[in-house]
């Protein structure tokens, strides 16, 4: 198995190859089966690996193969090598699988647009990108990883690149995810520096003895990641690309904007525990950002009214619920909320891609409704999905994934009463705004037809997404209900196991609370978008409420902020040293001797008798030196 | 008569002065060739006192050498004061200022 | 021999294109395509040749001649390459074919003229790469110079003329300092040892007092970084890159800069070590301006041509700040970036020669949305927009990665600034993207993609780029005797 796993982003690649050089002149179906075809390859190799790891996992935990050496001078070197472990596993058997459902559904949802090798290119190309990040066995390899699924991000939001509005999408995309990555890439530096080597087991087993526990060079260093981090997962403050970023196709916000690319932050910092786990700041850094995160974009999700903004805002507050269970120390919860996350999110985006389709690419919430009866397979997948969200209970594996996270900041060796506090009114939001979108846009009465329905290779994706997003979570069960923690036993073969605090009130407290809340929001948002919706009209006359409503619905005022406080006098001052100060210098210069030139001139005038008057000037003046000096 | 260097120089220098004057001053070419001879006859004589006063024949030599050099330049200049005159239909050197430097604009 | 061989194909190719263009003119570019293309195989045969034994044993100087030009001045023709200079010959044809080849149909007035021009500086640059001798280093200097003048003032564009005389006063300025600056050598030298000799190894023995030194090395050093080009002495580039021809754009960028960078590694370093050493914090901070200020500049142009002179600065800054640094890995990232730069923005340089030739203009914002009419071409500049922004798996991030490792350690403050170049990279390169292929289609006229000429000439040109991404290994190994050379020198003199 070992000479096998580099086949896997392998597959991708050559599809990517395939399509770039010759896709234009392909037909259609031939572009789908490599598009689609490569990564449901990759996934069948994965499953393939991933029962022979569950069977007979590999001596040292993981499967390694180098293809071939990239780079090596002075002490630096480093390998295209490949390494799975645990915690790969579970990021590789997501993208490829999620993946080949996603690509299954393109084929068809894509049907009509001129640019389908492309967007088969790009897609294959991310996923080859994304399998490298989470397959690298070194930084730098990692970060090729990184950069590589920045730019099919950037492709693919700006997919439609005839429409101004989503190229401008696609850069802010671009900048904002660069700003991480280059404070990632500093990060890079300062670790070589300090331990002389990228690899990623030699900086895990380096780091406890080379570093002490909370010096600033450390925190530093995971300061710098976790800044990374931030800015591709989008959390707070970088944050803002995510929502606009919903300019690509929806299967692209399901591939990369929801359950993939994004989520990259959590597994760098997964990945390097060891660096974090050595600055008690550095983690608590983590849950607040985390914490904070997912409260302000829970916020702003309620408010909004364009279907995949919603999902965009509920994705930053999900990845915020993981930043949070990373910073606590809960590392294995952050992955299994990864894993549940990553089915129920690429799950609603798949099927908010049916609805928006199905009703002449209607983004606004309010001008559809009464779509359960009309398209009740995509309502009742989409229903799955959002109860996962919304964390219905013991029948969605949101549940039992976020259950984990909001017991453990209390519980964990870095949780907080505060922390608990930001998390569980964040699961009160979650869930009220997705009781608000699915009675809105399924329940009421409909107010645009329905044109188009889907195609049975865009509800067979939907269907298994739907029945994963209740059964995932049934691998691993709170402790005081069931002894059944599989992925947890799987994930901390890497990762450390979670310590808990002493003097804890009992679990069964905190899931109580969970639950209530989570019904509490869950009726709420039923009460007011179902049985009273005067209620809400009556708010609107309030200026305060519509205040606020604004400012949340502006993701609370970042944009504009950023706009006035970076974009705007960036782009004066460049405009206004367009014509480039230095220039004026050499431009002086040139002026300057042209006037000494016009000056001398004046002594050259053709006058005969001036000549003379000179030369008697002259001679009077050697005269004068020779007779008195 | 007793002979005194000093005076002669003195007579040299004040015809070398009344010949440059002239050439400063006046506007006519015949008038600046004449103040030329001026101080060419001025040069010739403070060579010839010279001579007296070391009792060198060499200043005279020099004087003959002035004299030739007169000639000839008197013979180029008038030359060319032709040629200037069928040019410009004047004998007025303000007005010749062909060398004029073109101020670049 | 074979160097000799090689420049002097060039010099004679180039006064039969001159001659002959008056009977055939396409014989004339057959004529160039051929010597160029003899010139590349055979710094290919070489590099061969080298491989089969084990590069790391080799003496550092593959191949050399020498041989008597004015004895009695102490003259010599010394000619000798090692792995980087071999490198950067391979560059340098790679590139000249590159050049010939976009010329083809873009010339039609003096051809003959032009290629002789265009085979001449060929020449003078490739003399500039293996000369050890330095006063034939400033000949070849002062070749190169000529006909590229030339090759901007008569084939240029508009605005040629005042472009061509601020290239030539810019580097003639650069250039008299440097000869200044050799002939102090030669005479310090001179005395010292009795014999007088502008041989570069001689040269290298000489004590020079500190003054002496400083002074002397900033003779060097000022022409070089007029070349490179550093801020504040930037200021002839966009002006040149802009107006002149594509191939004259592209020998510019790819070649010309690398002249500055290729002195100062050769030259600068290793003559005066102590006075390099006692500046290299200046330079590197020369080096951060540069690449900061040149991102900067490059976001605000609406000019196609001058957004990516810009970008030159900006890269290039690089360079500057991986050579003071002294650190094996960032001069061998000083190397990497030395070549994809030449590759990636040689490209960007005739990717807006093609846009010209079909557009007539060179101003982005009459540009829009053009992917839609040439999605080929659109394709290429994406791949090369996104090597000049540094994306991993193309060449030219491994250079600036290779430097910032390097740099880092030596002056952590300035390679932390230097890594925000990232950030603004990523600005103008998407905008140049955005402006020129993405957003509606503002043009009505019917535009041509890629042709074949045109599609092969990118498609080596992406080859190499990705391959030197993905597999630099040679590369880093030929240049590592020089390398380490350099640093042991460096490390001797700070010690």
């Amino acid at each position: 198995m070992n000479n096998l796993i580099a086949l896997i982003p392998a597959f991708p690649f050559l599809g990517f190859l395939l399509l770039f050089l010759i896709g234009r002149q392909l037909p259609k179906p031939f572009i789908a089966w490599i598009g689609a075809g490569t990564v449901c390859a990759a996934a069948v190799l994965v499953l393939l690996l991933g029962i022979q790891f569950l069977q007979a996992p590999p001596a040292d935990g993981a499967y390694t193969q180098t293809l071939w050496q990239w780079l090596s001078t002075g002490h630096f070197s480093c390998a295209f090598r490949f390494r799975i472990d645990a915690l790969s596993l579970v990021f590789v058997f997501v993208i490829t699988f999620v993946g080949a459902l996603i690509h299954l559904y393109s084929v068809a949802f894509m049907k009509e647009d001129r640019d389908y090798a492309r967007f088969f290119a790009s897609m294959n190309l991310f996923v080859f990108a994304m399998l490298v990040l989470v397959m690298a066995d070194n930084l730098l390899l990692l970060y090729l990883g990184w950069e590589g699924v920045g730019l099919c991000s950037y492709l693919l939001i700006g997919f439609w690149y005839e429409t101004p509005a989503n190229c401008r999408a696609a850069n802010k995309a671009f900048y904002i995810t660069r700003i991480g990555d280059t404070a990632m890439a500093i990060g890079l530096f300062l670790l070589f520096k300090e331990l002389g080597t990228l690899t990623i087991p030699d900086i895990l087993n380096a780091s406890p003895t080379h570093f002490q526990q909370g010096a600033s060079n450390t925190t530093l260093i995971a300061l710098l990641l976790l800044a990374g981090g931030m800015g591709k997962s989008a959390q707070l403050p970088l944050q803002t690309w995510l929502p606009d970023a919903m300019a690509g196709p929806s299967p692209v916000s399901a591939l990369i904007h929801a359950a993939t690319m994004v989520t990259a932050g959590v597994y760098l910092i997964a990945r390097m525990h060891v660096v974090f786990q050595l600055s008690p700041l550095a983690m608590a850094a983590t849950a607040v950002v985390g914490g904070l995160t997912l409260l302000v974009a829970g916020f702003s999700a309620m408010v909004q009214t364009d279907i995949k903004r919603i999902l965009a805002y509920s994705t930053i507050s999900q990845i915020g619920y993981m930043f949070l269970a990373l910073g606590v120390g809960a590392w294995s919860a952050a992955i299994f909320h990864f894993f549940t996350h990553a089915f129920f999110k690429a799950l609603l985006f798949l099927a908010a891609g049916v609805v928006i389709e199905s009703l002449h690419h209607e983004h606004n919430i309010f001008r559809m409704g009464g779509l359960k009866n009309r398209l009740p397979l995509v309502f009742k997948t989409f229903l799955a999905g959002a109860a996962a969200l919304a964390a219905l209970p013991f029948v969605s594996s949101g549940f039992y994934s976020k259950d984990q996270i909001l017991w453990y900041t209390w519980s964990a060796g870095g949780g907080s009463p505060v922390l608990w506090m930001l998390g569980i009114s964040g699961a009160l939001i979650t869930a009220f705004y997705t009781a608000r979108l699915v009675i809105v846009v399924f329940y009421g009465e409909m107010k645009t037809p329905v044109s188009t329905y889907p195609a049975k290779l865009m509800t067979v994706p939907l269907v298994i997404l739907a029945v994963l997003s209740v059964v995932a979570g049934f691998v691993e069960w709170p402790h005081n209900i069931l002894h059944l923690s599989l992925f947890s036993e799987l994930v901390q073969k890497v990762l450390p196991a979670t310590i808990l605090r002493t003097g804890i009130p009992s679990e069964i407290v905190f899931q109580g609370i969970a639950i209530l809340l989570t019904l509490t929001g869950i009726y709420s948002g039923y009460y007011l978008y179902y049985r009273n919706t005067h209620v809400i009209g009556q708010w609107q006359q309030k200026p305060a409420f519509v205040a606020v409503r604004n400012f949340f619905f502006s993701g609370w005022g970042f944009d504009r902020l950023y706009n006035t406080v970076f974009v705007k006098p960036f782009v004066w001052m460049t405009d206004l040293n367009k014509t480039d100060f230095f220039d004026q210098i050499n431009k002086g210069l040139a002026s300057g001797s042209r006037q000494l030139n016009r000056w001398f001139s004046y002594s050259q005038n053709g006058s005969l008798r001036w000549y003379v008057a000179g030369v008697l000037v002259g001679v009077l003046f050697i005269l004068t030196l020779q007779l008195f000096v | 008569m007793p002979f005194n260097s000093q005076t002669v120089l003195i007579v040299a220098a004040i015809l070398f002065a009344l010949g440059l004057v002239g050439v400063l001053t006046r506007k006519n070419i015949i008038f600046i060739l004449i103040s030329v001879e001026i101080m060419l006859n001025a040069a010739g004589l403070a060579f010839v006192a010279a001579g007296m006063r070391w009792g060198q024949p060499d200043g005279q030599i020099m004087f003959l050498f002035v004299l030739a050099m007169a000639a000839a330049e008197v013979s180029v200049g008038l030359a060319l004061v032709l040629q200037a005159h069928h040019q410009y239909r004047s004998l007025d050197i303000d007005q010749m200022k062909a060398l004029k430097d073109e101020v670049p604009g | 021999m074979i160097l000799v061989v090689m420049i002097s194909i060039l010099l004679v190719a180039g006064f039969f294109c001159w001659l002959l263009a008056q009977w055939n003119v396409s014989m004339v570019k057959w004529i160039s395509l051929s010597a160029v293309a003899i010139d590349f195989l055979l710094t290919c045969f070489i590099l061969w040749q080298h491989s089969v034994t084990p590069l790391l044993n080799s003496p550092a100087w593959l191949v050399e001649y020498r041989a008597d030009w004015i004895p009695s001045f102490g003259i010599s023709f010394h000619l000798a390459a090692d792995g980087l200079s071999l490198l950067l010959l391979l560059l340098c044809f790679f590139l000249g074919l590159l050049a010939v080849a976009c010329s083809w149909n873009e010339i039609h007035q003096r051809t003959g003229f032009y290629y002789f021009n265009l085979l001449w500086t060929l020449a003078g640059i490739a003399g500039v790469f293996v000369a050890l001798d330095l006063f034939l280093f400033y000949f070849f200097w002062e070749v190169m110079l000529v006909p590229m003048y030339f090759l901007i003032a008569i084939w240029g564009d508009n605005n040629r003329r005042y472009a061509a005389y601020k290239f030539f006063i810019f580097t003639q300025a650069g250039g008299l300092l440097m000869l200044l600056a050799i002939l102090a050598l030669y005479f310090i030298h001179g005395a010292q040892t009795g014999t007088y000799s502008y041989d570069y190894f001689s040269l290298l023995s000489t004590t020079l007092s500190p003054t002496a030194s400083r002074w002397i090395m900033m003779g060097f050093l000022l022409a070089f970084v007029i070349k490179l080009p550093a801020v504040p002495f930037h200021n002839w580039l966009p002006d040149a890159h802009s107006e002149a021809p594509t191939a004259g754009s592209l020998i510019l960028a790819g070649l010309l800069l690398k002249t500055g960078a290729y002195g100062i590694i050769r030259f600068v370093v290793p003559l005066f070590p102590q006075a390099a050493a006692a500046i290299a914090g200046w330079a590197m901070l020369f080096g951060v301006i540069g690449i900061v200020y040149g991102a900067l500049m490059a976001f605000a142009q609406t000019d196609i041509k001058r957004l990516i002179a810009y970008t030159s600065v900006s890269h290039m800054g690089f360079v500057l700040l991986g050579i003071f640094s002294f650190r094996e890995i960032a001069l061998q990232g000083v190397v990497m970036q030395m070549i994809t730069h030449g590759i990636s923005t040689g490209a960007l340089f005739l990717l807006a020669g093609m846009l010209k030739e079909r557009l007539h203009t060179r101003d982005i914002a009459q540009m829009g949305g053009l992917w839609t009419s040439m999605p080929a071409m659109g394709g290429m500049a994406l791949v090369f927009v996104m090597a000049s922004l540094g994306l991993p798996l193309l060449g030219n991030f491994i250079g600036e990665f290779l430097v910032l490792l390097g740099a880092f350690p030596a002056n952590g403050p300035l390679a932390i600034i230097a890594t925000l170049g990232f950030v603004f990279s990523a600005l103008y390169s998407l905008r140049l993207m955005q402006r020129v292929f993405l957003g509606p289609l503002t043009i009505e006229t019917p535009l041509r993609d890629l042709n074949a000429r045109e599609l092969a000439t990118m498609i080596a040109l992406v080859i190499s780029i990705v391959l030197l991404g993905i597999y630099p290994q040679p590369v880093l190994d030929l240049v590592r005797p020089t390398v380490m050379q350099l640093v042991e020198g460096a490390s001797v003199a700070t010690r």
